[in-house]
């Protein structure tokens, strides 16, 4: 599967076998690209299952379909919960960050057979907590929230996979270590493998948040530990389950970056904006445990305040900015690339065809508009009040997790499977769609789960008519309709999700070799893509486009605010 | 380029382009103004959750809920007190696998200091449709004060998975003119 086109090593120390990229020019350490490609199949394995989990979830909540029996339904919810957010996702980053260390700094990765031991720890630790949620008596959600107590081996699968990732982690450090020692690179990192930088030290925290609260927790589970605070627990586990979004954000905003580059030849506006903005994530968001807690008893207001706020959205700030020099950054490649015409020519004739290009730019759009307008809002002290646990929750999240980092993912794996698998992408007018059929479905069920909690439906319910209740009331017929359309755009999402599955499955086993031949990519990069080229926006910092995008936004996002508030005032009143 | 080192080695030294530093400012002004106003509605707003928590067994906390329940009584449905307590009386709800207990009456336009806590698992107090929304913990009692500001049926849901029956765990708030 791989070909050695030039086998050398830089220094003595380093046996260690490369090829060069006939695309980009890069140096690729075979052992990284295996490693790559292992952790991207056990991500798309994954998310084929929790995948498949989440349409069976959102059949069952759709009222006129109402699929599963309930205990099958809250068997399948946690592990849809377990398989996308932590298994699908961070088996994606952890290739990320050997991508973005080992390939973009052209140097060898730090010890291979390690970082296999951590990837079979992760695919036990993955397979062992699907054994324990499919045995049936450990539906306790991915949260685990005590004292609802799982089998041992459901904790122990998760202990396991965090130990692996974080080695993982670890071997992403020292590869930059050897990449510095061994000078395979000038100058500074690049921008994408500072915020794979900015991801790696986050994960760091989060998976010991991790291992601090879901330790005693399995010893409880084994009866060695006589109980587990349940407040305590939840601040100690938001401690990995909050920060590790913001890995996932750091990650899917590099990916975007890196698409940028190889799609229309983007660079950073400027290298300082965007580093700073990256580093905001690390600053601040350990504090972020606190989004989960404001409606729970025992804390302060002035602790739930700064928490929730990452110190006065200082950590949204950098997403702030971002949401910015991403768009500005494409907006001055493309009209280098010549399209100069008016405010958006830019954009009308952007790479739309290109499923790398297309899912990143929709990623970028609802993450911004979707996930992290209502992500604010939900955080905010008061306001949290009417969404807290109803289903506006997990529609908030698929805005972030969904609609951007997976998509941001898919988005990456049309160049992953040319660069690292070497395999044309199969299918183009199929890969041409695949973006905008999951973008949709992505979107619809966010905004539809919004919809539906604003109007009291709960999250992870089975029966929203509350008939078998012994003191049954009616939620509002809005909110069964909105549940219904959840499920239409579930489907569509779905039909999307296999569709990526097909593809990228079909192209690692049937599509057209690149190593052998000259054969050009169907989906080309920009001539540039790795090519160095003079930073920043050169002549081109007049960005009508992008002023106009983000003037858009920010109106969308105050007026949202205020709406959220009038809402809250009209309540009954609380003190 | 994004995916190579930045070609001016002395990328700190940049000059940031003015839309840059614009939109850093007002993003982190509005950033600001979201904080202050937060706690700003503590003072101005007439919906703060109050933080007022104490410590208490689930045993402990089901003997007080009991007492008041007898105590305020007015009739019964399907086997559950519908307790009316007095105006300025404190009033306790109790959550546990599947119901919260018991029904209340309560006056519109009174004050009314709700003791919250669960006896078991975790679970969601979800008042709909007037959709307020607080997590109940047992070994915690949390104290709100609550006005109800219309009158009618009002449900409450659990909204935290708490097991199997979870989605039969209701209560009802009734508010009389
Ligand atoms: C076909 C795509 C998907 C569909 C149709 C879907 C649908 C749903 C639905 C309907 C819920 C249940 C809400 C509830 O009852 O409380 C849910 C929960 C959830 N989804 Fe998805 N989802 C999809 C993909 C994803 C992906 C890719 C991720 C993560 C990257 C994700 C993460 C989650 C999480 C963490 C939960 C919460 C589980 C819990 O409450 O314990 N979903 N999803
Ligand atoms: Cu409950
Ligand atoms: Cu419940």
């Amino acid at each position: 599967m791989t070909a050695i086109d030039v086998s050398h090593s830089g220094l003595a120390a380093a046996r260690a076998a490369f090829r060069t990229c006939r695309f980009t020019g890069l140096k690729v350490d075979i052992a990284a690209q295996r490693l790559i490609m292992a952790n991207a199949v056990a991500a798309v394995v994954f998310l084929a299952v929790g995948g498949l989990m989440g349409l069976l979830v959102a059949l069952t909540r759709w009222p006129a379909v109402h699929l599963l029996p309930s205990e099958w339904f809250y068997l399948v919810l946690t592990g849809h919960g377990a398989n996308v957010l932590l298994f699908w996702i961070i088996f994606f980053e952890i290739a990320i960050l050997y991508f973005a260390s080992a390939v973009l700094l052209g140097s060898r990765i730090a010890t291979p057979k390690i970082a296999w031991a951590a990837f079979v720890l992760m695919v036990a630790g993955a397979i062992m907590t699907n054994v324990a949620v499919f045995q049936g008596d450990s539906s306790v959600m991915f949260t685990s929230y005590p004292p609802m107590q799982a089998s041992p081996h459901f904790y122990l699968g998760l202990i396991i996979f965090a130990v692996g990732a974080l080695i993982g982690v670890g071997i992403f450090f020292a590869t930059l270590v050897v990449a510095h020692g061994e000078r395979t690179y000038e100058g500074s990192i690049p921008l994408v493998t500072f915020g794979a930088l900015t991801a790696a030290i986050i994960a760091v925290f989060t998976l010991a948040s991790g291992a601090i609260i879901l330790v005693p927790t399995w010893l409880w589970s084994l009866g060695l530990v006589a109980e587990i605070d349940p407040l305590m627990y939840k601040v100690v586990w938001w401690g990995m389950g909050h920060s590790s979004q913001q890995i996932n954000v750091a990650a899917h905003v590099s990916v975007w970056y890196a698409i940028g580059a190889l799609t229309i030849g983007a660079k950073p506006l400027s290298e300082k904006v965007s580093r700073t903005a990256f580093l905001l994530y690390i600053l601040f968001l350990q504090l972020a445990s606190a989004h989960h807690l404001l409606a729970d008893p025992g804390m302060s207001a002035t602790w739930k305040i700064v928490n929730t706020s990452y110190l006065m959205y200082l950590a949204v700030l950098g997403s702030l900015i971002h949401g910015l020099t991403v768009p500005g950054a494409l907006e001055a490649a493309q009209r280098r690339n010549g399209y100069t015409k008016g405010a958006f020519e830019w954009l009308r004739k952007a790479p739309w065809g290109n499923p790398a290009f297309s899912g990143m730019f929709l990623s970028l759009v609802m993450f911004g508009f979707i996930g992290g307008i209502s992500g604010v809002v939900l955080g905010t002290e008061q306001l949290n009040l009417l969404m807290h646990n109803t289903i506006y929750v997990p529609g908030h999240f698929h805005g972030t997790v969904v609609a951007g980092t997976t998509l941001a993912f898919m988005a990456m794996t049309y160049y992953v499977l040319p660069l690292i698998f070497q395999r044309d992408v199969i299918w183009p007018k199929l890969a041409r769609w695949q973006p905008y059929l999951f973008g949709m479905g992505a979107g619809g069920i966010s905004l539809f789960m919004m919809g539906a909690g604003t109007l009291g439906v709960p999250r992870r319910h089975w029966d929203i008519t509350l008939t078998d209740a012994m003191h049954p009331f009616d939620l509002p017929s809005g909110g069964f309709l909105m549940m219904g359309l959840n499920g239409l755009a579930a489907v569509i999402a779905a039909a999307g999700g296999i569709l990526y599955i097909l593809i990228t499955v079909g192209t690692v086993l049937w599509g057209k070799r690149l190593d052998k031949g000259e054969a050009p990519l169907t989906f080309p990069l920009h001539k540039q893509a790795a090519t160095v080229a003079e930073y920043g926006s050169h002549a081109t910092v007049k960005l009508p486009g992008t002023i106009i995008l983000v003037s858009v936004f920010f109106l969308s996002f105050v007026l949202y605010y205020f709406v959220n508030w009038k809402y809250l005032s009209e309540i009954w009143l609380l003190r | 380029m994004a995916i190579s080192p930045p070609q001016n080695r002395l990328w700190w030294n940049e000059p940031i382009e003015r839309v840059e530093i614009g939109w850093v400012v007002v993003a982190f002004l509005w950033g600001l103004f979201m904080f202050f106003f937060m706690i700003a509605w503590h003072f101005i707003g007439g919906q703060n959750l109050s933080t007022e928590t104490y410590r208490i067994t689930p045993a402990a906390y089901e003997q007080k809920v009991a007492t008041f329940a007898e105590k305020y009584q007015v009739s019964e449905e399907s086997g559950v007190p519908v307790v009316r307590p007095p105006v300025g009386e404190d009033v306790f709800i109790l959550a546990r696998l599947w119901e919260w207990w018991p029904l209340l009456e309560l006056k519109k336009g009174q004050s009314y200091r709700i003791h919250l806590s669960s006896i078991d698992w975790q679970h969601g107090f979800s008042l709909q449709p007037v959709n307020i929304n607080i997590s109940v913990h047992p070994g915690y009692e949390q104290i709100i004060t609550l006005t109800p500001t219309e009158a009618g049926d009002f449900g409450i849901a659990c909204n935290e998975y708490c097991g199997i029956g979870h989605h039969m765990m209701t209560g009802r708030i009734r508010v009389v003119e």
